[in-house]
C-alpha cells in the first residue's frame, strides 16, 4: 500500500476544518447570528446528554450503512448517486414485507427478519437496474441513478396516498404505523435499537473486509482505475461492476429498511432522508479509503442532529449542519488540491 | 536558436539521472542524444522542456538564461515538446487539437486555424484531414499533428522523444524529411532515440549519454562502432530465432475477414504451431493488430474459422480465449496493460490465479520480488506502475505474463526499450517457446521480425501475404511487401 497521509497532509485537513468553521462563521455572522452559541448549541443538541448521543446514533446508522455502499461503488470507480433512490426502495420493500407478513401469524422476529431482507434486496435490485442501464444501455450511471432516484420518491408517495395509504385520511405522514412487535426492539426509554447498530458495524465490516484484504477488492479496484486494462487482464469487468452496484445497492436497501422498522415504523415520503447524499459527501472527505470512515460519519450525523434545536432556540435555520458539512467537503477537497501542488515531484523510478 | 545547457543535476531519491551534463547546441543543427533506456536521456529532455525541474543547473538560450518552471513557459520561450505518447486529446477533431494551446480570445480562430494546417501540411507532404478524429489516426499521423501544431505555435527549438517507436517506415522517411527542412529554416531540432541508424543517417552531431553522464559527441562520419561503444561499453548484435521442428498447430485462421470502421483485413488464413514463431510485419495501421486482437478473441471476425487446438472457438469470449491458454499483451502500456493507481505488488495479485477469498499478499510480494530481478525491472514491489518508466512498464508487462500459456500474442513486445534488452526479452520468450509455447507478434521493427520469426506475414492496407520463411526472405523483399509493392494485382 502507499504511505499515507504525512504530517504535512495532516496539518493541511485540519486547516481545511478550520476554513469551513470560518467560512460558516462568516455566513453565521452576515446572518445576524452569535457564531460561538450556535456552535455550542450544535455540540450541546448532539452530544449533551446519553440521549443525545443515541439520537446521533440513530442517524449514524442508516449513514454508515449507505456509505459502506458507496465506498465499493467508489472502488469500482462508479458515482452511484442512485444511493438515495436504493435506500427509498428497500424502505419500500421493506413495508411491504412487513405488511404481507403482518397479519400472516408469522413471529414477529421472523417478520422483522424478512423485512430487512426484503428491504437488502429493493435497494440491491434498483441498484442493479442503474447497473444494467450503464452496462448495456449505456447510461452514465450518475443520470440514471438520478432518474431512479426520482422514479423512487414518486413511487413512495403513490403508494403512501394509493394502495397503502391510511385509511380515509392519506397523508403526507407516511404510512399507517407498525405495532410495536414488527420495530427493531430499542433500548429502554430511547430511540436507538442496538440491532441496528449491529446491523451498520456488520456493513461496514464487510466492506472493510471487502476492499482491503481479498480478491474481489483487488478486481474491483483495478476495474475502477482503469476497465480497459482490467479486462484485458481477465477480469470481467461488467460482472464487477454489477456486483458493486448490488453491493451498494443492498447496503442502501439496508437502511431504508432500518428506517422503516427501527426509526420511523412506517413508510413516509422522503424516507432516505437525504442519508445517500450525505454518504456521498463523508465518502470524499474520507478519500474514499473505509478506515475513518465511521468516526467522520458519526461527526456528520452529530451535526445532522445537533442543529436541530438551533430553529428553536436561535431562530436559525437547521440547515446550518448542512452548509457546515459542505464547506467541510470542498475545502478538503480543495485542500487535497493544495497537498498535491506543494508535494515534491515525484519519484520516477529508472529514468 | 542556440541552446546551452551547464551543469544539469537531477536526482530521484538514490538515482542520480543528470550527473552534472554541459552540452551546446548550435542554432539550425539537429542534435542527437544517444542513450540506452535510463540513461537520463528523457529526464534531460524534461528539465528542458519545463515539465520537470533541475536540482541544479542552468539554461541558456542564446546567451540569455532561461527562467524554466512550467511547460507554459517554455511555450513561450519557443521550446515545444514531441513525446513518446502523443499528448492529444483522442475525442477531439484534428483542427480542435490544432487549436489547443494557442491563445487568443474567448472564439477559436478556426478558419486561420484550417488555412495554416493545410499549409503545414502540404509543405511538409502530409495529409491531415483536419474533421477526422484524432482517436482514428494511426500514431504516426497524431505525431505529425502535433509536429505541425508545435511549428504553428512558433516553437524554435523542438525536441522529439523516440519519435519514430510505432510508426511505419514510410513515416519515419517523411518525418525526417520534414525535420531537416525544419532545420534549414534555422530551428533546433534535437532528436532522442536509441537507434544509432537513425541518429547516424539524420543527425548533424551526437551526443551520448549514459549513467546520467554526457560519456561523449561524435560528428559524421559516425563510426557505429565508437557509438555503441559509448553507449554500452561493449559491441552486441541482436540474437536468432529458435529453429525448432514445430509440432502441433495450436492456432488456426481459415478465410477470416476482421473489419473495423477504417479497413477490412483479409480473407487470411494462418496457423502457428506449438514452439513457433510468427511475426506480423507491415506499416503501422496495416491490418496487423487488428487480426492479432482477432486471434485473441478481443474482435469478433465478420467471416471465417477460428480454432485453438483443433477447436472452433469463433464467437467465445476474450476470456474464453483466456481460460484455453492464450495470452495477450498489448503496446498501449497505461491505456490498456497496466493499472495506473495500483503497485506492482497488487499487478502480480492480481494475474496470479487466486488461491481463497483472501490476498495472498506476501506470496505476491515475493512474486513480484522474484519477477523483477528475472525482469531487470527498476522498481520495487511497491512501486506505482505508472512511476515506471516506459521502458520498465514494458518489462512489467512481459514479467505479468501467465506461464505455461499455449499460445502468446504480443503487441510490440520490445517498443522502447534497447538492444540489450531486446535480446534479453527474446531469450525469455524463445525460452516459453521451448517449453511448447506458440508466439505471433506484431511489430514495426523490421530486424525484430527477421531476426526472431520462424515465419513472416507482412500486411498492407489489409491485405495479408501468405507466410514467408524468414530464413530465406531478404530484407528487400520484405520492404517492398510493406511499401506496397510486389503483392499480385487486382482485389483479393
Amino acid at each position: 500500500m502507499r504511505p499515507g497521509v504525512g504530517v504535512s497532509g495532516v496539518a493541511l485537513r485540519l486547516g481545511a476544518v478550520l476554513l469551513a468553521l470560518l467560512f460558516t462563521t462568516g455566513i453565521l455572522l452576515v446572518a445576524g447570528a452569535p457564531p460561538l452559541e450556535a456552535y455550542r448549541q450544535i455540540v450541546v443538541g448532539s452530544l449533551g446528554s446519553v440521549k443525545k448521543i443515541t439520537d446521533v446514533l440513530v442517524a449514524w446508522v442508516p449513514l454508515v450503512l449507505a456509505t459502506s455502499g458507496l465506498l465499493v461503488t467508489f472502488a469500482a470507480g462508479l458515482w452511484n448517486i442512485g444511493i438515495e433512490g436504493q435506500i427509498t426502495l428497500g424502505a419500500i420493500f421493506t413495508t411491504g414485507a412487513l405488511r404481507l407478513t403482518m397479519d400472516s401469524g408469522l413471529p414477529p422476529a421472523v417478520a422483522i427478519a424478512a423485512g430487512l431482507l426484503a428491504g437488502i434486496l429493493g435497494g440491491a435490485l434498483w441498484a442493479l437496474l442503474a447497473g444494467l442501464l450503464k452496462a448495456y444501455g449505456g447510461v452514465n450511471e450518475i443520470f440514471g441513478g438520478l432518474g431512479l432516484n426520482f422514479v423512487a420518491v414518486a413511487l413512495s408517495v403513490w403508494l403512501i396516498f394509493g394502495p397503502w395509504g391510511r385509511p380515509g385520511v392519506a397523508s403526507m405522514s407516511g404510512t399507517e404505523p407498525f405495532p410495536d412487535s414488527l420495530s427493531l426492539p430499542a433500548l429502554a426509554g430511547l430511540r436507538l435499537s442496538p440491532w441496528a447498530v449491529l446491523l451498520a458495524v456488520g456493513g461496514f465490516a464487510l466492506v472493510f473486509f471487502l476492499l482491503q484484504g481479498t480478491y474481489f477488492g483487488l478486481r474491483l479496484k483495478a476495474v475502477g482505475k482503469n476497465p480497459r486494462a482490467a479486462f484485458v487482464l481477465g477480469i470481467p469487468t461488467v460482472r464487477y461492476m454489477l456486483l458493486a452496484f448490488v453491493l451498494c445497492g443492498g447496503l442502501g436497501g439496508a437502511a431504508g429498511a432500518v428506517q422503516v422498522t427501527a426509526v420511523y415504523h412506517r413508510l413516509i415520503p422522503a424516507i432516505s432522508s437525504g442519508y445517500g447524499y450525505l454518504g456521498l459527501m463523508v465518502a470524499m472527505l474520507v478519500n474514499y479509503q473505509p478506515t475513518w470512515m465511521p468516526l467522520v460519519a458519526f461527526f456528520f450525523a452529530a451535526l445532522n442532529i445537533g442543529s436541530i434545536q438551533l430553529p428553536i432556540v436561535l431562530k436559525l435555520d437547521s440547515s446550518l449542519a448542512g452548509v457546515l458539512q459542505g464547506a467541510l467537503v470542498l475545502f478538503v477537497l480543495g485542500m487535497e488540491g493544495v497537498r498535491r501542488r506543494l508535494r515534491r515531484p515525484r519519484v520516477r523510478v529508472g529514468e | 536558436m542556440r541552446v546551452d545547457l551547464r551543469q544539469i543535476h537531477k536526482s530521484f531519491g538514490p538515482v542520480h539521472a543528470n550527473d552534472g551534463i554541459s552540452l551546446t547546441i548550435p542554432a539550425g543543427s539537429i542534435q542527437g542524444i544517444l542513450g540506452e533506456n535510463g540513461a537520463g536521456k528523457s529526464t534531460l529532455m524534461k528539465i528542458l522542456s519545463g515539465f520537470q525541474k533541475a536540482d541544479s543547473g542552468e539554461i541558456w538560450l542564446d546567451d540569455r538564461l532561461a527562467q524554466i518552471d512550467s511547460p507554459q513557459d517554455t511555450g513561450r520561450l519557443g521550446i515545444g515538446m514531441l513525446h513518446q505518447d502523443p499528448l492529444d486529446v483522442p475525442p477531439m477533431r484534428v483542427i480542435d487539437n490544432f487549436l489547443l494551446g494557442k491563445d487568443g480570445g474567448l472564439r477559436p480562430r478556426r478558419g486561420q486555424a484550417r488555412a495554416a494546417l493545410s499549409d503545414l501540411s502540404l509543405r511538409f507532404g502530409f495529409s491531415l484531414d483536419p474533421d477526422a478524429y484524432v482517436e482514428a489516426l494511426t500514431v504516426g499521423e497524431r505525431q505529425q499533428l502535433e509536429l505541425l501544431r508545435l511549428l504553428w505555435l512558433g516553437a524554435r527549438v523542438l525536441i522529439l522523444d523516440e519519435p519514430t517507436t510505432g510508426i511505419s517506415a514510410l513515416q519515419k522517411e517523411a518525418l525526417f524529411a520534414s525535420l531537416r527542412k525544419v532545420s534549414e529554416e534555422g530551428r533546433t531540432i534535437i532528436f532522442v532515440s536509441h537507434k544509432l541508424e537513425e541518429v547516424e543517417s539524420l543527425c548533424h552531431r551526437v551526443a551520448v549519454l549514459r549513467r546520467g553522464r554526457l560519456v561523449g559527441e561524435a560528428v559524421p562520419p559516425y563510426s557505429t562502432d565508437r557509438l555503441v561503444g559509448m553507449m554500452f561499453g561493449r559491441v552486441i548484435s541482436l540474437g536468432s530465432r529458435l529453429e525448432t521442428p514445430p509440432g502441433e498447430r495450436v492456432l488456426e485462421l481459415d478465410d477470416v475477414i476482421v473489419e473495423d470502421r477504417r479497413m477490412t483485413v483479409g480473407p487470411v488464413s494462418l496457423h502457428v504451431a506449438r514452439q513457433e514463431v510468427i511475426g506480423l510485419a507491415g506499416m503501422e495501421g496495416s491490418g496487423q493488430q487488428l487480426l492479432l486482437r482477432a486471434c485473441a478473441g478481443l474482435i469478433r471476425p465478420v467471416h471465417g474459422r477460428i480454432r485453438l487446438a483443433g477447436e472452433n472457438v469463433l464467437g467465445r469470449s476474450y476470456h474464453g480465449f483466456l481460460q484455453r491458454g492464450v495470452g495477450f499483451m498489448p503496446a498501449a502500456r497505461l491505456e490498456e496493460g497496466l493499472i495506473p493507481g495500483l503497485d506492482l505488488t497488487e499487478h502480480f495479485a492480481l494475474t496470479q490465479p487466486p488461491s481463497g477469498v483472501m490476498i495472498q499478499r506476501e506470496a505476491a510480494q515475493s512474486r513480484a520480488g522474484t519477477q523483477i530481478d528475472a525482469f531487470h525491472i527498476k522498481g520495487t514491489p511497491q512501486s506505482p506502475v505508472e512511476d515506471l518508466s516506459g521502458g520498465n512498464q514494458q518489462r512489467t508487462l512481459l514479467a505479468l505474463l501467465r506461464d505455461n500459456l499455449a499460445l502468446l500474442l504480443l503487441e510490440h513486445p520490445t517498443r522502447g526499450l534497447d538492444i540489450e534488452s531486446v535480446v534479453w526479452i527474446w531469450d525469455k520468450l524463445k525460452e516459453r517457446c521451448r517449453q511448447g509455447t506458440a508466439i505471433i507478434f506484431v511489430s514495426s521493427d523490421l530486424d525484430e521480425v527477421r531476426h526472431y520469426s520462424d515465419r513472416i506475414h507482412v500486411f498492407f492496407g489489409g491485405r495479408v501475404s501468405p507466410s514467408l520463411p524468414a530464413r530465406s526472405t531478404t530484407v528487400d523483399e520484405l520492404g517492398q511487401l510493406i511499401g506496397g509493392k510486389g503483392w499480385p494485382e487486382g482485389a483479393p
